[in-house]
Order: structure tokens, then C-alpha cells, then sequence
């Protein structure tokens, strides 16, 4: 299927992404431009790196599946689910994150709480991007065996195609690790730039060339079913949508606690801000990140869209008979049904067969593009793989040097000396990765669990952030025993709940069912809902129950004893407000248009 | 930081474009079957030549951002 001319294209971008590395590595002199990438990015660089961190697998093939499964709803994940955040975070977050030198989002609880609140952050932290990076990992190599990228190379050396999955892992591996360990998070950054270019240079023909094809959006519209072409249709009641949520849960719930928590508290994405060149650039690095985001969906979603609305067709005549994907004939549009090991498409209790969704994306690129062009589609695909494991890689080896190392380890050490463990956590985390993407291939059950676990670690978290920096009278004990509430309040909501024809167990409802949610993403935003609040509660009463911070100490830590941010001297476009409020109107506007 | 960003990303798009146009123009026609007779490979190629060039332009430049 792959010609040299794919191959070519592929190998001058890997070429290009250690090329990158090479060239920084002799201004990585101190654990500053390594880890912080010495405070010098300027504020779009920064900005488009803060949208690629993200734009990991979970993204490209992600919110295409869910595109075909849940239709232009799925864009709720961008409009009400990252815009409203990214913009909190810039304009009211970041003067506390980067005004106060923090060098990470747990070294900013340490300077605003106490130890115990940092340590408890960093250590979940580190573990759960060692975890997602894993993942990405496991992903990607699934993928390029699925696809058959690698089958006619293997073929040609004669070397057993079992061993596909193998190099896979490895060859990603030894690349991010390759231009991490040379440039450190400036590599990462430039690199995630451009992976953000080629990403759109790669699915913009192929959203081009899918909406010609269908007739464009009235095409789309006129061979679907409403639900699929409307984002706010049926929302006032869970049974009414595709998604199984009604407006409440989905604002509250994705809307506010878990977009919030996730873009206003993330190291992951909040390092890259941290890496601006000054306050301003810092402030607007997730405003700048916040246009290209807002147009996302039209680049990730409609390609899921479009597969599921052509009529169900046999991609192997096209492929050059080389793509050998199950279950095609039981599909619907250019998506396969799932197959089970005896070759049988799997049905759920209701007998539809079950469709599998992520080869949504990848099957749009192997129905229309041609090889050469096909290069660079699958190029930018593994361009946003490993854009999501470097983000992840680099916040752990900053967190892991910094705020477990240094705090709990060896406290006295020269720079040189951190920079080398820098250096080594990155060996190490990306071994460990390694070994979660090899976890997964066999316990996907341990991973489900995991990833819950997560899930009610991260629920509480900005209810803290909130408390700390809007609230002076917040304080250590308050915060540390917030978040070990909200927590179990989201174990507890879990264990008490099912999503509608869920058995108990890792779905829920592992101590009794009290209450059976229309879906799994109404469960788990009801979730994030009571651990929040729950966090917020326990935070304000133990807080007043408490011994309040000296208030010298939270100088440029709290928003009441903080300066404000000047904005003179500055153009329009550079101005935090000014942005914000062109990109929530924008966002608005998308809304009505989607309605 | 040293290295302006513009550069390599336009040295990456510039090779691209010139491969794809490259292969777009001596390709046979009939892979283009899938890409609706469109000859996407010279369009496209063309499309990332033009930004590969604007982005060394602008790196060269080295105009403050």
C-alpha cells in the first residue's frame, strides 16, 4: 500500500523531529532550559504548543470515533469543554502560576499551601503521565499493526509480522526520547509546533476532499439523522441526544469541573505557559491556543461525520486489496463492525452490532488519499502520538526532578546535578511507559481501574486551585483534606451508581446501586460534580477550622493580595482581555451555528 | 532560544511540497480515482510549497513576534 514516496515523507519528518533536538541541545545549559525551556518562548510558539500537548492519541482518532458516534455533539468537548477553561486559566490563573516562579503547577501548592498538599499532587501526577504516556504508546502501535504500515517492510526483510507491534513501541520510544534528552522542553515545544502544522496540513485535505465528496455540510445533513448534525438538539433531557446527558450535567459536570480541572491545573499543558518569555506571553498562551482549538472539531470530528454518513461500502477493492479490515460488511459507512477472535461481528444485549468506531479516522485517510499524500496523513497521525507522549514525558520529568526529587531526596544538589536527573527521569519514565503500554496489551482490566482511579484524583483538584487563589483564607490543612474528601466522594458516587445496563463492577455500583444514569457520560460527569463540590465544602469549613496563612507569605500567590497585571503599552491583539473576549464570542457564535 | 521555529518548519514544508508536486506531476493518473480525479498530491503540494516558503520568508526576516 505504501509507496517509497510515503516512506520518503515519513522518514524526512523523523529526520526533521531529532534534526530539531540536535540543533538545541548546545543552549541546554542549565535545568532552567531544560525543563522551563529557560523562559523564553515566545507567546505563539507557546500557544500552539499548548494546544499539541493535548493533541494526543485521545484527540485525532478519539474525537473522530466519536464524531461517528455521537455526531457534531462531540464538539461540546471543545466548545464547552476547553474554550470557557482556557480562557479562565489565562486570564485570572496565570499571573498566580507564573508570577510566583513556581517552577511547576505542585511547586505553586508548596508555595500557596503546605508539603503535604504538593507531595500528594506531584506523586499522583507522576504516575498518572507515566500512565497516559503509556497508553498513547500502546495506542500508536495497535494503530500502525492495524493499519499494516509496517507489513511489506517486515515482509521484505523477512522478519515475522509479530514483531510489528514490537518495533513499533520501540522506534516511537527511542524518538521522543531521542529529541527530549538533546533539547528538553524547548525540543518538546518546537517539535509539538510542528506537529500542530502538520496535523492540519494532513487533515485538511482529507476533510476537503470528504465534504466534496458528501456534498458538503447540507450533504452531511441531508444523509443523516438530525441528532447527528445538531450539538444542542434534544439536550434538555438525557434520553433525547446522542451523548445520554442533559445541559445541566454537560455544562456543570464537563463544562466546568472537568475542563477546568484538567486545563487550569494540568502541569501538562500549564508548563508550556510557564516556558513564555514573559507575564503577557504566559497570560495569552492558552488564549492563542484557544482559536486553533475552537476550529478543531472541523478538522477532527467531521472526518468520523463524514464515515459514518457515506453509504457502507468494501474498502479492500480500494486499498489495493492490501487493507484486510474485519467486519466491513456488517458496517455502517466506512466504519467496521467489531469483530470477536471467531470472526464473528460482535453484538450488544439489544443485538445491534457494534461498531468500531476508532478506524473511523484512519479509514477516511486509506479511502481518500492517494499514496504520496497518504505519506503525509499518516505522518501527521503519528505526529499527534507522539506530540501527546513528549507533553507527557516532559511535566514528568520536571515534576519527578523538582517536586519529588529535590523536595524528598537530595535537597542540597548542584544545578548540573538536576539537570543530569532530569535527563535520567526522562530514560526511566519512557522506559516506564514502555512497560505500561506492554501492561496493557494484557491487563485491560488493571488499566480500567487505573484510569478510574485517576478519574477521582483529578474530580476535586480545582476546587483547591480555586479556593487558593481566589480565597485568602485557604489553608493547608483545608486543602489536603478538600481533596482527600473529594476523592472518596467520587469513589463513593462511583460505587453507588450505574450507567444505564451496566453491571457492577468497574463501571460502578461496587457497594449497591442507588441510581442508574442514562449513560456512562452522564455517571462520570455526575462524578466529577458531587467530588467537587464535596472538595470545595470540606475545604472552606476545615479552612476556617484552622490556623489562616500569614498574609505576607501569599503576596503574588492570592488573587486579593496580588497586583494586577498591567496592560499598558501593549497593542489590542496583545491584550489578554481583548482575546478572551473575541474568542468567547466566537465560540458562542459556533454554538448558534451548530445549534 | 537560538533557533528561530519558522525555519525548520518551513525548510519541512518546502521538502514536502516539492516532493508531493514532484510525484503529483509524474504519478499515473489513475490512483486519483480515490481522491475524486482530483490530482491532490500536486494541489496539496503546492498549497505546503507556498507556506513552507512564507514561514522561511518571515524566519529569515527574523521579524520580532
Amino acid at each position: 500500500m505504501l509507496r517509497t514516496i510515503d516512506w520518503t515523507i515519513m522518514i524526512v519528518y523523523f529526520v526533521f523531529v531529532l534534526g530539531i533536538g540536535a540543533v538545541l541541545k548546545r543552549y541546554v545549559k542549565t535545568s532552567t532550559d531544560f525543563f522551563l525551556a529557560g523562559r523564553s518562548i515566545p507567546a505563539w510558539v507557546a500557544g500552539l504548543a499548548f494546544l499539541s500537548a493535548n493533541l494526543g492519541a485521545q484527540e485525532v482518532i478519539g474525537m473522530g470515533a466519536s464524531g461517528a458516534k455521537y455526531g457534531i455533539s462531540t464538539s461540546h468537548f471543545y466548545w464547552i469543554g476547553a474554550i470557557p477553561a482556557m480562557v479562565f486559566v489565562g486570564v485570572f490563573m496565570m499571573p498566580f502560576y507564573y508570577g510566583s516562579r513556581a517552577r511547576s503547577v505542585p511547586e505553586y501548592l508548596r508555595l500557596r499551601f503546605d508539603e503535604k498538599t504538593r507531595g500528594l499532587n506531584a506523586v499522583s501526577f507522576a504516575i498518572m503521565t507515566l500512565f497516559s504516556s503509556g497508553i498513547s504508546m500502546y495506542a500508536m502501535a495497535k494503530l500502525i499493526q492495524i493499519l499494516h504500515i509496517f507489513d511489506s517492510p517486515f515482509a521484505w526483510l523477512g522478519l515475522p509480522q509479530a514483531w510489528i507491534f514490537h518495533f513499533s513501541l520501540v522506534i516511537s520510544a527511542l524518538v521522543v526520547l531521542g529529541y527530549i534528552l538533546l533539547g528538553g522542553l524547548t525540543s518538546a515545544i518546537y517539535n509539538e509546533v510542528v506537529q500542530f502544522f502538520l496535523i492540519v496540513a494532513g487533515f485538511l485535505p482529507l476533510v476537503w476532499l470528504g465534504l466534496k465528496n458528501i456534498g458538503g455540510w447540507q450533504g452531511l445533513k441531508a444523509n443523516l439523522d438530525p441528532s447527528y448534525t445538531h450539538s444542542w438538539l434534544g439536550m434538555s433531557n438525557p434520553h433525547t441526544n446522542r451523548l445520554g446527558v442533559e445541559w445541566f450535567g454537560l455544562t456543570m459536570g464537563l463544562g466546568f469541573v472537568l475542563s477546568f480541572g484538567y486545563w487550569c491545573t494540568d502541569f501538562l499543558v500549564i508548563q508550556r505557559a510557564m516556558a513564555a518569555n514573559s507575564m503577557n506571553s504566559a497570560r495569552c498562551t492558552p488564549l492563542i491556543a484557544a482559536f486553533p482549538k475552537m476550529l478543531f472539531p472541523l478538522l477532527v470530528i467531521l472526518p468520523g461525520l463524514i464515515a459514518i454518513a457515506l453509504p457502507t461500502q468494501n474498502l479492500a477493492h480500494l486499498a489495493g486489496a492490501t487493507t484486510t479490515i474485519q467486519g466491513q460488511a456488517e458496517g455502517r459507512g466506512l466504519i467496521p463492525a467489531k469483530m470477536s477472535a471467531s470472526g464473528q461481528p460482535i453484538r450488544d444485549k439489544d443485538g445491534t452490532i457494534e461498531l468500531d468506531y476508532d478506524l473511523a479516522t484512519p479509514n477516511m485517510l486509506l479511502h481518500y488519499f492517494p499514496t504520496g499524500i497518504l505519506g503525509l496523513g499518516l505522518t501527521a497521525l503519528l505526529a499527534s502520538f507522539m506530540s501527546g507522549m513528549a507533553g507527557n514525558v516532559t511535566a514528568f520529568n520536571t515534576v519527578w526532578t523538582y517536586d519529588i526529587y529535590q523536595s524528598y531526596i537530595n535537597k542540597k544538589a548542584s544545578d548540573e546535578h538536576y539537570l543530569w536527573m532530569g535527563r535520567m527521569a526522562t530514560i526511566f519514565g519512557i522506559a516506564l511507559s514502555v512497560a505500561t503500554a506492554y501492561m496493557a496489551t494484557r491487563f485491560n482490566n488493571i488499566m480500567d481501574m487505573l484510569q478510574l482511579v485517576f478519574a477521582f484524583v483529578n474530580a476535586p483538584l480545582f476546587a483547591t486551585f480555586l479556593l487558593g487563589m481566589f480565597w485568602k483564607r485557604t489553608t493547608g490543612h483545608g486543602a489536603f483534606t478538600g481533596l482527600l474528601g473529594g476523592t472518596m466522594a467520587a469513589a463513593l458516587h462511583h460505587a453507588l451508581t450505574l450507567p444505564q445496563g451496566g453491571v457492577p463492577g468497574v463501571k460502578g455500583g461496587w457497594i449497591a446501586t442507588m441510581h442508574v444514569y442514562p449513560s456512562e457520560m452522564a455517571q462520570n460527569f455526575w462524578t466529577a460534580i458531587y467530588a467537587w463540590t464535596t472538595c470545595f465544602v470540606v475545604t472552606i469549613v476545615v479552612s476556617l477550622l484552622t490556623r489562616a496563612h500569614e498574609e505576607k507569605g501569599l503576596v503574588g500567590l492570592v488573587y486579593s493580595l496580588t497586583e494586577r497585571p498591567t496592560q499598558h503599552g501593549l497593542r489590542w491583539y496583545q491584550r489578554p482581555a481583548v482575546l478572551a473576549v473575541v474568542v468567547l464570542a466566537a465560540t458562542a457564535l459556533l454554538n448558534i451555528v451548530f445549534r | 532560544m537560538g533557533l528561530d521555529i519558522r525555519l525548520p518548519i518551513g525548510f519541512l514544508f518546502t521538502i514536502f511540497g516539492v516532493l508531493l508536486i514532484a510525484f503529483g506531476a509524474l504519478s499515473d493518473k489513475a490512483i486519483y480515482a480515490r481522491s475524486l480525479g482530483i490530482n491532490i498530491n500536486l494541489e496539496w503540494g503546492v498549497v505546503m510549497l507556498l507556506f513552507g516558503a512564507l514561514m522561511l520568508f518571515l524566519g529569515r526576516r527574523g521579524t520580532k513576534v
